[in-house]
């Protein structure tokens, strides 16, 4: 096997790593965290096993650059248990979803992790309970959780 | 317990997190693409023209053009080979083609008779880059039998392996080996075909 262009990688697995790195991180960091996540894979890809799962790859480095953020942005939301009120409509249009990403920003971090791996980049919980440091019991839990919690609040908006 | 993972609900959670952002998507590409050049990341840089010749696929390196390929030759394949053989850090990055696209549109537009290019010759080695490096000899307009270039290269009975060398061209059209034809007159063949070689003989001619 051998390394496909790199350019591959990007138009494969860019829109993934954009969808985890705003999960995540929100909109706002994303795009700083996804183009250090692709320069840094950029410099090390020659030295890629062509057999590795470079989806899974791209995530530990991004896991990696987000950490980094977390840390120098120090601003790692707390979780809480009462949400915001909805905002009335007033006849501006919301951005689509927005609600939703609102919810998510809410989740404890471990949860919006553990639901980005599973749910937008389909890893295994094996591989997520190795980039979050815990058991594939315990990452399986966070996922399930944050994703019910987003259910309650995000569905239970809806009339 | 469940192990599948949750199939992305069209409408539903994971599905309006799925959604696609082309806009995102382009504009993070653009800056990927600074980042590598300034970081001396950017190996190969690639992109397409449309020509009358229909659209070329032009790679540089750092050092400069590299690559010209036709359609035939299949693009992806020839971008798979670029990866292979120089680096994979390839992306699609036209600004470091701006110049030979613009010494391209000229030469198709009649008013440009000779480039004034950086070239990389490292997909070409031994008596094939002697020969290209002989071709540009060849005036704008004019045509050498195979026979006259094994001459001029100093090995007159190599005339199959002229033959190969211009059928192995990494840079045709910028390298004229379409200015090479048969002793008896006829066109011969070339790696864009024989309908390009005709439209850019014709196009020198005028």
């Amino acid at each position: 096997m051998r390394l496909k262009p790199f350019e591959q990688i990007v138009t494969e697995h860019g829109p993934t790593v954009l969808r985890v790195c705003r999960a995540v991180l929100g909109h706002h960091d994303a795009e700083d965290a996804w183009s250090e996540t692709f320069l840094a894979a950029l410099r090390a890809y020659p030295e890629l096993d062509p057999a590795a799962n470079v989806e899974a790859w791209l995530v530990t480095i991004a896991k990696r650059k987000a950490i980094d953020q977390h840390r120098s942005a120090a601003r790692r939301p707390l979780p809480v248990d009462d949400l915001p009120e909805r905002p009335g409509h007033d006849g501006i249009p919301e951005p689509a979803d927005g609600e939703l990403w609102e919810a998510l920003k809410l989740l404890p971090l471990k949860q919006r992790e553990a639901l980005a791996y599973r749910h937008l980049a389909g890893l295994p919980y094996a591989s997520i309970a190795g980039l979050l440091g815990n058991s594939e019991a315990a990452a399986r839990r966070a996922a399930a959780d944050g994703l019910k919690t987003l259910r309650k609040s995000y569905q239970g908006d809806t009339p | 317990m469940n192990t599948q993972p949750t199939p992305a609900e069209p409408g539903g959670i994971v599905g309006a997190l799925s959604r696609n952002d082309d806009d995102a998507n382009r504009r993070l590409h653009a800056r990927l693409v600074q980042a590598a050049e300034q970081q001396n990341l950017l190996d190969v840089a690639y992109r397409t023209i449309d020509t009358p010749v229909g659209p070329l696929l032009l790679a540089a390196t750092q050092l400069g053009l590299v690559r010209v390929a036709y359609v035939r030759e299949d693009h992806q394949a020839v971008l798979n080979r670029l990866a292979e053989k120089i680096s994979p850090r390839v992306l699609e990055a036209p600004a470091r083609l701006d110049d030979a696209a613009r010494q391209l549109d000229e030469y198709f537009a009649g008013g440009r008779s000779q480039f004034e290019l950086a070239l990389d010759l490292r997909l070409s080695s031994g008596f094939r880059r002697d020969i290209l490096s002989h071709l540009p000899d060849i005036r704008y307009g004019s045509t050498a039998s195979y026979g006259e270039l094994a001459r001029l290269a100093g090995s007159p009975k190599a005339v199959r392996a002229v033959g190969t060398a211009c059928g192995t061209n990494p840079l045709p059209v910028v390298v004229p080996c379409h200015r090479v034809v048969r002793s008896d007159g006829t066109q011969g063949g070339y790696v864009g075909g024989p309908e390009a070689k005709r439209t850019l003989l014709t196009l020198e001619a005028a």
